[in-house]
This record gives structure tokens, C-alpha cells and sequence, in this order.
């Protein structure tokens, strides 16, 4: 699915970087979370960015998309300063926490509806077909006027997807998009971004195990404690089994890494 | 008098305009304001309102204005747009809380209003009008204000309401997808204030917010969704502001305060239902198992 609007600029050239970090420190209150992250992430690659709990995942995520400021360092997209610029528009973001905080629930339609937004287009069309394409997409074409916060956690989490999805982006950032759903929903989903990443969309997505995603990956980069201490190929890392990772509970296989990390 | 006697009588004509206006723009900027957990917000704008009026009533007494009122809604204006922009400006840049932005703005307005006030030459008795609302104080100039408020509040209001309700849904989401979140934030005070400014003539600067966030209450009590909460929240407002006021043309009532608790009534009477209907259904088990299978829900 590429882009197709008349603004959108010329889609990125395999190897062209769509995220490039450089020594990129983020300070969370007085907390440290990131020291000095170097991170490219080129056109048709799909990475994987592991870690344990806190170890700085989402806030790197965060800090790459310009919700959160470097305290030093640089952030940038599709060669723009992170903070700013059209460069929004070409990416689609699934949040870690789903949202259905706000106290008037959107329905699903509603929600990727609102996807449709970018930087040069503030009026989504009510009945868009994309939107019934994307939630389609994703297996909730059904409940498409129920309200997000009255579904389970695994459809919320979809519709976040759908979300992301309905704007055609060339790069998908992904925080943890299998949390809470269920083996079978992830195959249909891991399905799905194969089939974004055959026809050329880039991903960075977070991820707790390597699951359904695993023979997929084209780079693995592992963060401990806010510092890269692995960036490469994710056969490199024997607890990056696919058939292995697959049967691990949440979390062991972060203790794997803990493990491997560490060596002392 | 009749009902139709009523909309051509001059006395009554321009308030119920107003009434109208009140009823569209109020739960439009409430919806936001409630998706944005920041309901109390209409309440604070409206008490620096009446810093506002007092300092409009001051400015008149200078140029010798008459009547002595002349500048007390622009004032008002003035005030609320300033004091929505500092409490969005705390919100994004402060140390202080939020919750204690505002109740310092409710002191600050309301303590600004009585000194500023007496220092006009006038009484705390002055305010009165405003505080509680009153129809005898409505004037044309006010009807042309409110029309030219609500056109703003509700050309941005619903013109852009994509856009306001992805941002208030979801401001992180929103930053990431290049939206312009502080221009966002910024608008939606000051279409509040705009709201509460158009407003305090007949609601009164203490319930002026009521009718913002009340409807929107009492219509997630009936309908789901987003865009649906907003338009039944508009009816019920609009419902209420004209049954509120043609009441008080029958009985002695203030305006204000009839059309707040009619605003609640109706709150109530949804939540009643929802409560009974909620009942039968659970008694009902071919109604339960519907509403547990997913699949069986339209699109």
C-alpha cells in the first residue's frame, strides 16, 4: 500500500534512512532513560528493537517520532528533524497503550478515521473506503461502530493497527503491536506486515519476543539499560529462535538476553 | 401569551436567539473540553469573565460610556481569551499543576471582579447579572456579539471536528502523526472562552459551563461514539435553553439556573434508563447473548 495523495513526496529509495538517530540521549523528569543512541534504519528493512522492561524501548520510539525531545543528540525522519516537518505524514504509529483514556469513546471508525490525518489534510472524509479497507485489513470490518474502549485488549490493539494502516504509510513504527492478542490474531496480523514489507514498507517494531515476526526480520538491535548493545543480524542471537522464541513465556526471553548481554 | 407570541415579542426575541446560540455552541466546545478531562475549565473562564465585565464596566466609566455596561461583554471577551491561553500555556510549560492553575483562576477572577468593581464606582450588586444570568439585560449589540461568536466556535467547532477529536483522543498518537497539537489545544480555550463570554448574559458566569458539560453527560447516557455525543448533546442543550426560558416567561424564575436543571433532569432521566434498560436486558438472555457476540454487531 503506498502512498496516494498529490502532496506525498517521492517515496524513499531502498537504503535511503528513514530514521537516523545520532548519539541520542533522552532525560525523562530527572530519570536517564537513553545515553547516546546511534540508530539508521534504512528503506525495506524490517527491524526488531528488543530489551527488557525499561530498558528504554518505547522512549527511543517516542524520541524517533518527536513526542519526546532529545536532551542531546539528534532525531530524524526521512531526513527531517524529528520534531518538525511533513515527514509525519509518510509514517503510521502504533502506541504501546491503546488509548480509550479520552472519556468520550470513539467507535472503531471513528478511531482510523482519524488516522487519516496529517500535517496537509485536516478534513477526513466521513465514509472513506479506506477505512473500512483497513479495519478489513485487520479482521474487525464487523464491529466497526462499536466503541474501542468496549473491546477486548487484543481488538483495541488492532484498531491502533487500522489506525496506522489507513494512511498508507511507507514506514510503520510499531510498539508491541502482538501485546495481548491472541496466537491465532497474530499470524493473521504477522500475515499482514509481511505482506506491507513484500510490497516495500519499512518497520521498526518493538517487540517482547520475536514470535510470528521471526523469520521475517531483516535486522535485530537490542537496547540495555538506554545503550545499543546489539545491532545486527537477529540469527546472530541464539535466543532469537523462531521456532524456539515462539513456545517462550512473556519476559524469558529477555532474561535470555539479559543473560547473553552481560556475560559477567 | 402564546409560544409564538413569545418569538415575535421584542422583549423575549433576542434572548431566545441567544438561547438557541447557547444551546448549538455550548456542548460542542463541552465535548472537547470533557474528552480533554478538563471540565471544570468553562467554570474557571467564566469567573475571570467577570474580572472582564468589572474591568469593561471601569474602562466605560473612564470614557463615560452609557449605558454604564457598554464595554462589560467585550471585556469579558478580552479576559476569558487571555486567562483560556494562560491556563493552556501552564498546561504545557508550567510547574504548577493543573487542577491548581484553575482554582486560582476561579479565586483570581472572581476576587479581580469585585475590587475592579467598586473602584468603578459601582457594588458587588452590579455583578449580579452576570453571575446568575438575567434576561432584562439583554441588548441588541449582545445578540450581534453572540452571533458572531457562534459562528466562530462553530465553524471551528465542527468544521474541523476531525481534526479536535483526534487530538483530544489522543494527544501522543496525535503528535506522532505531525498533527498540530498546541494549535489545537490553544483553540479549543479559546473557543471555551468565546463560549462562556457568549453565554453569561443569560446563563450567568457561574453556570455558564453546566450547559457546556451537562448535555454531553446526559448524552453518553443514550449514544456511543464520538461524533454522535456531540450532535445529541447539542439537541438536548437546545432543548433545554428554550424550555428553560419560555418557563421563566410563565413563572419567576431565573433563566439560568431553570435551564441548568432542566440540563440535569434530562441527565438523569438517562441515566434512569440506562439503569432499567440495562436490568431488562440482563433478565432478557437472547438480548445478553446478542450483545456478547461480537460478530453479531452491525457495521
Amino acid at each position: 500500500m503506498r502512498p496516494d495523495t498529490p502532496h506525498s513526496p517521492a517515496p524513499a529509495q531502498p537504503g535511503e534512512p528513514l530514521i537516523e538517530t545520532r548519539d541520542l540521549s533522552v532525560t525523562l523528569g530527572a530519570t536517564p532513560v537513553l545515553h547516546g543512541v546511534d540508530l539508521r534504519i534504512e528503506a525495506g528493512e524490517m527491524v526488531a528493537l528488543l530489551g527488557a522492561n525499561g530498558s528504554g524501548k518505547s522512549t527511543l520510539l517516542r524520541a524517533v517520532l518527536g513526542v519526546e525531545p532529545p536532551t542531546a543528540g539528534s532525531a530524524r525522519l526521512f531526513g527531517e528533524p524529528a520534531r518538525r516537518g511533513s515527514a509525519h505524514d509518510r509514517l503510521g504509529y502504533v502506541p504501546q497503550d491503546t488509548p480509550g483514556a479520552g472519556s468520550i469513546p470513539a467507535t472503531a471508525r471513528e478511531t482510523v478515521t482519524s488516522g487519516l490525518l496529517c500535517s496537509h489534510s485536516w478534513f477526513p472524509r466521513r465514509r472513506d473506503p479506506r477505512v473500512m479497507e483497513a479495519l478489513e485489513a485487520v479482521g474487525l470490518a464487523d464491529l466497526a461502530d462499536r466503541p474501542v474502549p468496549r473491546m477486548s485488549g487484543g481488538q483495541r490493539r488492532r484498531v491502533m493497527i487500522a489506525r496506522a494502516l489507513v494512511r498508507r504509510p511507507e514506514l510503520l513504527v510499531l510498539d508491541e503491536p502482538f501485546a495481548g492478542i491472541d496466537l491465532a490474531t497474530q499470524d493473521q496480523v504477522a500475515a499482514l506486515f509481511r505482506e506491507l514489507a513484500a510490497e516495500g514498507t519499512t518497520m521498526l517494531v518493538v517487540l517482547h519476543e520475536t514470535g510470528a515476526l521471526a523469520g521475517n526480520l531483516t535486522r535485530a538491535v537490542v537496547l540495555d539499560h538506554g545503550r545499543v548493545v546489539h545491532d545486527g543480524p537477529p540469527e546472530l542471537r541464539p535466543a532469537l529462535d523462531p521456532g524456539h522464541d515462539h513456545a517462550l513465556p512473556a519476559g524469558h526471553l529477555d532474561e535470555c538476553l539479559g543473560q547473553e548481554i552481560h556475560p559477567a | 401569551m402564546t409560544p409564538l407570541d413569545l418569538l415575535t415579542s421584542d422583549v423575549l426575541r433576542y434572548p431566545l436567539m441567544i438561547a438557541v446560540l447557547i444551546g448549538l455552541t455550548a456542548p460542542v466546545v463541552g465535548t472537547y473540553l470533557v474528552q480533554k478531562k478538563l471540565s471544570l475549565l468553562g467554570d474557571g473562564l467564566g469567573h475571570v469573565a467577570l474580572t472582564g465585565v468589572a474591568v469593561g464596566w471601569l474602562v466605560g466609566a473612564w470614557m463615560a460610556a452609557t449605558p454604564a455596561d457598554l464595554l462589560a461583554i467585550p471585556g469579558a471577551l478580552v479576559a476569558s481569551v487571555i486567562g483560556a491561553l494562560a491556563i493552556e500555556w501552564v498546561r504545557e510549560f508550567g510547574h504548577t499543576s493543573r487542577d491548581v492553575a484553575l482554582a486560582i483562576l476561579f479565586y483570581g477572577g472572581i476576587a479581580g471582579g469585585v475590587v475592579i468593581i467598586q473602584l468603578a464606582g459601582g457594588t458587588s450588586q452590579n455583578l449580579m447579572g452576570y453571575l446568575f444570568g438575567s434576561l432584562s439585560t439583554v441588548t441588541r449589540p449582545d445578540v450581534v456579539i453572540a452571533v458572531v461568536l457562534a459562528v466562530v466556535v462553530l465553524g471551528i467547532g465542527l468544521g474541523l471536528s476531525g481534526l479536535l477529536a483526534a487530538v483530544t483522543g489522543d494527544e501522543d498518537y496525535a503528535r506522532a502523526a505531525g498533527l498540530p497539537v498546541r494549535t489545537v489545544n490553544v483553540l479549543i480555550a479559546i473557543m471555551a472562552a468565546l463560549t462562556v463570554t457568549l453565554s453569561m448574559r443569560i446563563v450567568g458566569a457561574l453556570m455558564v459551563s453546566a450547559l457546556m458539560i451537562v448535555p454531553v453527560a446526559a448524552a453518553q447516557t443514550v449514544v456511543v461514539g464520538f461524533a454522535r455525543t456531540m450532535r445529541t448533546a447539542m439537541a438536548i442543550a437546545v432543548v433545554c435553553a428554550l424550555g428553560g426560558l419560555l418557563i421563566t416567561v410563565y413563572v419567576d424564575l431565573p433563566p439560568g439556573g431553570v435551564i441548568v436543571l432542566l440540563t440535569i433532569g434530562v441527565y438523569v432521566l438517562g441515566l434512569v434508563t440506562k439503569a432499567v434498560t440495562g436490568r431488562v436486558r440482563r433478565k432478557d438472555p437472547a438480548a445478553t447473548a446478542a450483545a456478547a457476540a461480537p460478530e453479531h454487531v452491525g457495521a
